[in-house]
């Protein structure tokens, strides 16, 4: 029993990890555009379907293709932002929050129609020749690519936090995000920081979306189920705080593998009992701040 | 103009374009138009129920859909087991439906409604995924991806069609007409009050998070009525068609489209995007570039049409009366009332 659960607690924080990945990348697109990127699942599953076509037809690594694949999904980003963002935003003066969604939930069917036109709807899976190996230590399993998966993750976060604090381009970030119209006073270049930022945060969809394919089967229709679970990982953290993405990311990526442990069919529910929990005794999130009460 | 018939009665308003609405059925009886018109109303009054929450409170549920399916599942699970509702039964079957989904909201819509603008919609659409999820995994209630069947209805072949569209029709006249009424009542004046400025509204002393449950739920319930309908229509009730995300995005830029905030655009709304997107659906198949164009659509619409066809055609009448000088210097209260970011029309 007790085995069982601390075998749950790491597969949890291994998933967690790629979890962060994924949601912090979320989180960052709220916070510099006030746009919430529903598509990020999707693009976590196209970038699965690139390292997958650059496997199989290439026979590069899965770890490896993720030097191409997040500058390619980096581009993306920039492009949907280019696209699809700024038109509204030019036209309006503003975009209004609405507006956005629909947009990114519209951009976010196009790419799974896409998805499925060039791969079918067939379930596809990466698999290496390590895909299914695991090191036992003290008697617990730890599964390769979970583990690689985790390291990944907190190298790039890692990264993105030099980025964020370290750099004059973050620092630009960091001032769009609390103020969008002081940082244009002072002479940050806004529309090019939320373009930029658009793109740090599609790339980290990217590099997650290599490590999904090793670990889950996906076809275009994954992205549902992925998309929900991101959703509420930001909701808890507090949206727009890179922090609050990856501590909510780790308690939901444990509590679903406790309770998947137990019962599969209510592993989904796990999400939803935390997210009401959540909504009830603090409905800004864990990280998010009380006078942002209005969001 | 007339003075007997003025424009901001309930004739004009409500009654003359839901008899025009009901004549429909007289002027194209083939079976595949009035599947069409029953497709475009369900819309209509799915997006119209939308309506009575997003065009009051201005907040955007992106949750219908899993209520849609709710009902649709409810309808399939009571008609199958109360073996007497035949025929008509199964239509009287969606007010207890409608009534207990709209009772069963309450809670929900006050745990969620917690959040504010944003964090609500994200929230929605969590609610969605997972309630789409529950669907396919709780096979004991739902049939898990194979489905649940509901008896089909008896009518006679010719003539199929016809209780379904009044129904429907019925459904919409019920969200257009709460709609109005509340727009008519210093209810409609503190959900205004509540849209424009939330702090402020509570400030004087409007119960917003009352207001704002309570059009959730009657929102929602609407929404299952409808769903419960369609269930009995296609006779059949599948998890990916039952809580679909698309059809989510579809209720809500319908609203857009036709302009959120008033009476009639969400109907208009649905009587453009539902033939368009049938006509696609008839060019290209039900095969995937339907998706891919449907995303197109729906982005063409957002970012040519961002306020939609009621407002930007009340503008333009707006200015153009200004440009005549003003010969009805006297507001004319329709002029107000037209204008959604302000009153709810």
């Amino acid at each position: 029993m007790v085995h069982t659960v601390i075998q749950a607690l790491i597969l949890g924080i291994l998933t967690g990890g790629v979890y962060a990945l994924m949601s912090t990348g979320q989180t960052l697109v709220f916070g510099v555009m006030r746009v919430v990127n529903v598509a990020q699942g999707v693009l976590v599953i196209l970038a699965a379907y690139l390292s997958y076509t650059l496997y199989s037809q290439f026979g590069i690594d899965p770890f490896a293709t993720i030097v191409l694949v997040m500058p390619a999904m980096f581009a993306v980003g920039v492009g949907i932002q280019l696209l699809f963002i700024r038109p509204v935003q030019r036209h309006r003066g503003s975009v209004t929050f609405e507006q956005t969604l629909l947009i990114m939930f519209a951009v976010a069917v196009g790419i799974e129609g896409i998805l499925d036109l060039a791969y079918t709807s067939s379930y596809r899976s990466i698999d290496t020749s390590y895909a299914n190996a695991s090191w036992t230590v003290a008697g617990y399993t730890f599964s390769v690519v979970r583990v690689l998966a985790f390291a990944l993750a907190v190298g790039l976060l890692g990264l993105l936090w030099l980025l964020l604090n370290k750099t004059p381009f973050g620092r630009a970030v960091r001032a769009t995000v609390q103020n969008p119209t002081s940082a244009r006073l002072l002479g940050v270049n806004t529309e090019r920081i939320q373009a930029l930022g658009m793109g740090v945060g599609v790339s980290l969809a990217g590099a997650s979306g290599a490590v999904f394919g090793l670990i889950y089967p996906f076809d275009a229709n994954s992205s549902y189920d992925l998309v929900s679970r991101l959703l509420s990982i930001i909701v808890l953290g507090g949206l727009g705080s890179v922090v609050g993405a990856v501590a909510g990311s780790l308690v939901l990526g444990v509590a679903e593998a406790v309770v998947q442990t137990f019962s599969p069919v209510w592993a989904p529910f796990t999400f939803l009992v935390v997210l009401i929990a959540v909504l009830l005794v603090r409905p800004q999130g864990l990280f998010g701040s009380a006078e942002r009460g209005a969001l | 103009m007339s003075r007997v018939i003025r424009p901001d009665s309930w004739l004009v308003r409500i009654i003359l374009p839901l008899a025009a609405l009901a004549a429909v059925p007289f002027l194209m009886p083939q079976a595949w138009l009035l599947n069409l018109a029953i497709l475009g109303i369900m819309y209509a009054a799915l997006a119209s129920s939308w309506n009575l929450l997003a065009g009051y409170t201005g907040y955007i549920s992106l949750s219908h859909a899993a209520f849609f399916g709710i009902g649709a599942y409810a309808l399939a699970r009571l008609a199958g087991t109360v073996a007497s509702l035949r025929g008509y039964g199964p239509f009287l079957l969606t007010i207890p439906i409608g009534v207990a989904v709209t009772l069963a909201a309450i809670p929900v819509g006050w745990v969620v409604l917690r959040t504010r603008h944003v964090t609500f919609a994200i929230v929605t659409i969590t609610v969605l995924f997972i309630v789409q999820t529950l669907a396919f995994n709780l096979t004991g209630v739902t049939g898990g991806s194979e489905g649940v069947a509901v008896a089909s209805a008896p009518f006679g072949a010719s003539d199929f069609e016809l209780p379904f569209y009044w129904v429907m029709t019925a459904l919409l006249a019920l969200a257009v007409i709460i709609f109005e009424a509340v727009r008519r009542s210093r209810l409609g004046l503190s959900l205004t009050a509540l849209r424009e400025d939330e702090d402020k509204a509570r400030g004087i002393g409007v119960p917003t998070q009352p207001l704002k449950v309570g059009a959730f739920a009657v929102s929602v319930g609407i929404t299952a009525m409808v769903g419960g309908v369609w269930a009995y229509y296609i006779s059949f009730v599948m998890p990916q068609y039952a809580i679909d995300p698309l059809m989510m995005v579809g209720i809500a830029l319908t609203a857009f489209l036709g302009g959120k905030g008033t009476l009639w655009g969400p109907t208009i709304g649905a009587l453009i995007v539902v033939p368009a997107q049938q006509y696609l659906a008839f060019q290209v198949g039900a095969s995937d570039l339907y998706l891919v164009s449907y995303a197109a659509i729906f982005l063409l619409v957002i970012l040519l049409l961002p306020r939609g066809v009621i407002p930007t055609l009340g503008e333009h009448l707006r200015a153009r009366r200004a440009r005549s000088v003003s010969v009805q210097s006297a507001r004319d209260p329709e002029e107000r009332l037209d204008e959604p970011q302000h009153t709810p029309a």
